[in-house]
């Protein structure tokens, strides 16, 4: 990246950016600023009742979820996640940790043909299986790889 | 019976073996090299490789493991191979000068027979004897190579950022060097390196916006031939080693990457494609199967001396995997037959350096010798004689190591001690005095401080666990590469077939079981988290051994493992 585009992007911030991608469609005021923030999924502490909840239940496994995460964190406390999925029809994405204590981190909604493409970073307090759940055409699938913590050292 | 040259040689082996001194620089040689070193030249494409020298710039003794265990489908296959098992899959007769070079067994008398390896003045005139034959011949190294001795430490990496210009490297990547901080790296790379030395990573990236720090890859012509290196770093190096020597710099495998880096340089027409990787070759095996379009990956990092390449079957066809040991002690070379734009055919050969076959470089020796004159007197400090064997490299443990944590337990009042399962240290023969230059070869690191913590027997337990993980986890790309964490004062056995959580069990100190809920002092070295204090792990060992002045043979503290039937990749000494 050239340094121009990174002082300008350092510059303008988070909220300048959020505010650009709403303008352009590619995110719902409503997704944004949570007119339907789903309190019970994102607070329950079992899995199936959080993926439930959500509204992702009886999902089909497909390898068109690409989940792109680090093998080892380098970081617990921020671990970079991102997914693409290349299911026709995809109108929500959700991030699920299961060894978390609320596995459910994130669900995102898409409209007006967005790119189904989701990057944020999460806290993982252990090694454990990172899942992304999909609606698509009033179907759900999903998609799921290990991501391990280490306390670190004693390398080669 | 008159008597063949092979004989001759035989008779002279058993002579040396019996305790004569074996001149052969002059009994073998022609030229400055001698014989061993006549490798006809082949194809029109030659990258020599040394990885993991670790700073050593003088020959030294290094022992190779009798435990490196492999397990699920690494069992009994390369590199985890030890001693005879090793010998008879790649067809190297026993009681040779390759034995020695490439397994621990009959240690002390090989080496006594078969003298020092390495040492950058003997490495330099075998590289430029093997270039000479080889016009356009690219030399690579694989990093770890401005970390492990006291003049490295003490010059912030200058003396192997010199020697490795003089040695006329022209592609590196890197592991330790990271460990000198982000800044002196690239303040090599941006000025000594310029022009001269392309260091080249894919997998290092900028933790904001993931931007490439290094250049992923380097396109040369040699013989008009399109030749891409692609970097690829120790990807676990932030989590491995100190995180805030790096904290703006994201690693990882990232083979999704390399595959679309290896895309792009064929696509600008490169026709051989080479990965120079500090992986390790477990991950190296595993990423060769995974991405297509690689024609070898030259690998280092686990330091594994495997005698030839290992071919692995991908999507694209199949990939070559090696790995060229550590110390100084070896110089890959590989050879490709370029037709039509594709390799047609290679041929690979790990040479051993054997310091008393070669004669010194003159240029090398000069700029060695006055690298180290200003601290030639201090390291020559002898502290200690030596009455056994000590080194380092093991799964489980080495003399060195055991000699270390006994150190820190006794200087530091401890119940344990932990030592880090660093692969890197020479070793010594019997009768050697241990000098301070020895001490630094085990511990020469940029975090050297020892620590005294009080830790819950529970916590212990999931320290073991989690690095036996790092070791033994049956994925290839959650290792880390490094051995099993040294455990002084408390015995344990060790299931391999297990999962994390499950393997270390009937942990013991002084006879008793270790409690969960109790708490022990225990002392360690090399913390990876930022603000330890205490004093340097070498002023640790050194005021030990000057307290002992002799050393008795160490009696190692090894698990009892469970879960190794059949394993090729262990093998208990005979003695």
């Amino acid at each position: 990246m050239n340094q121009f585009r990174r002082a300008f992007l350092k510059g303008a911030g988070t909220v300048g950016t959020v505010a650009m991608a709403i303008a352009t469609g590619l995110l719902k005021p409503g997704a944004v600023f949570a007119a339907t923030w789903n309190t019970l999924a994102f607070t329950t502490k079992d899995l199936s009742e959080a993926i439930s909840n959500a509204g992702y239940a009886g999902a089909t496994d497909s390898s068109d979820i690409v989940i792109k995460a680090p093998d080892i964190a380098e970081n617990g406390a921020v671990v970079p996640v991102s997914a693409t999925c290349n299911i026709p029809g995809t109108t929500s994405m959700a991030i699920f940790v299961e060894k978390n204590p609320a596995p459910m981190i994130a669900d995102f909604a898409f409209s007006n043909g967005a790119e189904p493409y989701i990057s944020t970073r999460i806290k993982m307090a252990k090694t454990s299986v990172v899942r992304v759940s999909v609606k698509a055409g009033g179907k759900n699938y999903t998609n799921s790889r290990e991501v391990k913590v280490t306390i670190g050292g004693c390398g080669g | 019976m008159s008597m063949n040259r092979r004989e001759f040689m035989q008779l002279l082996a058993v002579a040396a073996a019996s305790g004569f001194a074996l001149n052969s620089r002059s009994a073998l040689s022609a030229d400055s090299t001698g014989s061993f070193y006549d490798l006809p030249s082949f194809g029109n494409v030659s990258l020599l490789h040394i990885t993991d020298c670790h700073a050593q710039l003088l020959p030294i003794y290094f022992r190779e493991p009798n435990v490196n265990i492999g397990l699920g489908q690494s069992m009994n296959k390369a590199p985890h191979l030890v001693g005879e098992k090793l010998l008879k899959s790649f067809g190297i007769k026993p009681g040779t000068r390759e034995a020695h070079a490439f397994t621990y067994l009959d240690f002390e008398n090989a080496a006594r027979t078969y003298g020092k390896v390495g040492g950058f003045a003997h490495l330099s005139t075998l590289i430029k004897k093997i270039r000479s034959n080889r016009p356009g011949a690219l030399l690579l190294d694989g990093g770890d190579t401005w970390q492990g001795s006291a003049t490295a430490l003490w010059t912030k990496g200058q003396d192997m950022v010199d020697a490795c210009k003089l040695l006329g490297v022209d592609v590196m990547t890197g592991h330790w060097e990271f460990t000198l901080g982000a800044e002196r790296v690239k303040q090599v790379v941006d000025n000594d390196f310029k022009g001269k030395v392309d260091f080249v990573a894919q997998n290092i990236k900028t933790n904001d916006f993931g931007d490439p720090v290094f250049e992923p890859y380097v396109i040369k012509q040699i013989n008009g031939i399109p030749v891409a290196i692609i970097g690829q770093a120790f990807p676990y190096t932030p989590i491995a080693n100190p995180r805030y020597m790096i904290p703006d710099w994201s690693f990882g495998v990232q083979d999704d990457n390399m595959q679309q880096v290896v895309d792009e340089a064929r696509a600008k027409g490169a026709q051989v494609v080479v990965v120079l990787s500090h992986n390790g070759m477990d991950v190296d095996l595993k990423m060769a199967s995974r991405v297509s379009g690689i024609d070898a990956i030259m690998g280092g990092h686990t330091h594994d001396g495997i005698p030839a390449p290992i071919k692995v079957k991908n999507a694209g066809g199949h990939t070559l995997v090696t790995n060229a040991g550590s110390n100084g002690k070896f110089l890959g070379v590989m050879d490709f037959d370029v037709k039509g734009g594709k390799v047609a055919d290679i041929k690979y050969k790990l040479l051993p350096v054997f310091a008393n076959l070669i004669e010194p470089d003159t240029e090398m020796a000069t700029l060695i010798k006055n690298v180290r004159a200003p601290y030639e007197a201090k390291l020559a400090e002898k502290l200690a004689v030596t009455e056994g064997t000590l080194y380092r490299r093991g799964n489980f443990n080495g003399t060195f190591d055991q000699l270390i944590l006994d150190a820190l337990m006794e200087v530091k009042g401890a119940d344990a001690a932990f030592s880090p399962g660093f692969r890197w240290g020479t070793s010594l023969l019997p009768g050697e005095a241990i000098t301070l230059e020895h001490v630094m070869d085990q511990t020469a690191i940029t975090y050297p401080q020892s620590t005294l913590t009080e830790m819950k027997g529970e916590m212990i337990k999931a320290i073991m666990e989690d690095v036996c993980d790092n070791l033994f986890n049956p994925d290839p790309y959650k290792q880390q590469g490094g051995d099993m964490v040294r455990v002084g004062g408390i015995s344990y056995t060790c299931d391999l077939q297990q999962s994390i959580g499950k393997r270390i069990n009937n942990m013991m100190l002084k006879g008793k079981p270790i409690d969960p809920n109790k708490t022990y002092k225990v002392a360690g070295w090399a913390p990876v988290a930022e603000g330890a204090e205490g004093e340097p792990i070498w002023e640790v060992v050194t005021s030990y051994l000057k307290d002992k002045k002799v050393i008795t043979p160490r009696k190692l503290n090894l698990p009892k493992l469970i879960g190794i039937e059949d394993n090729a990749g262990i093998a208990l000494p005979e003695r």
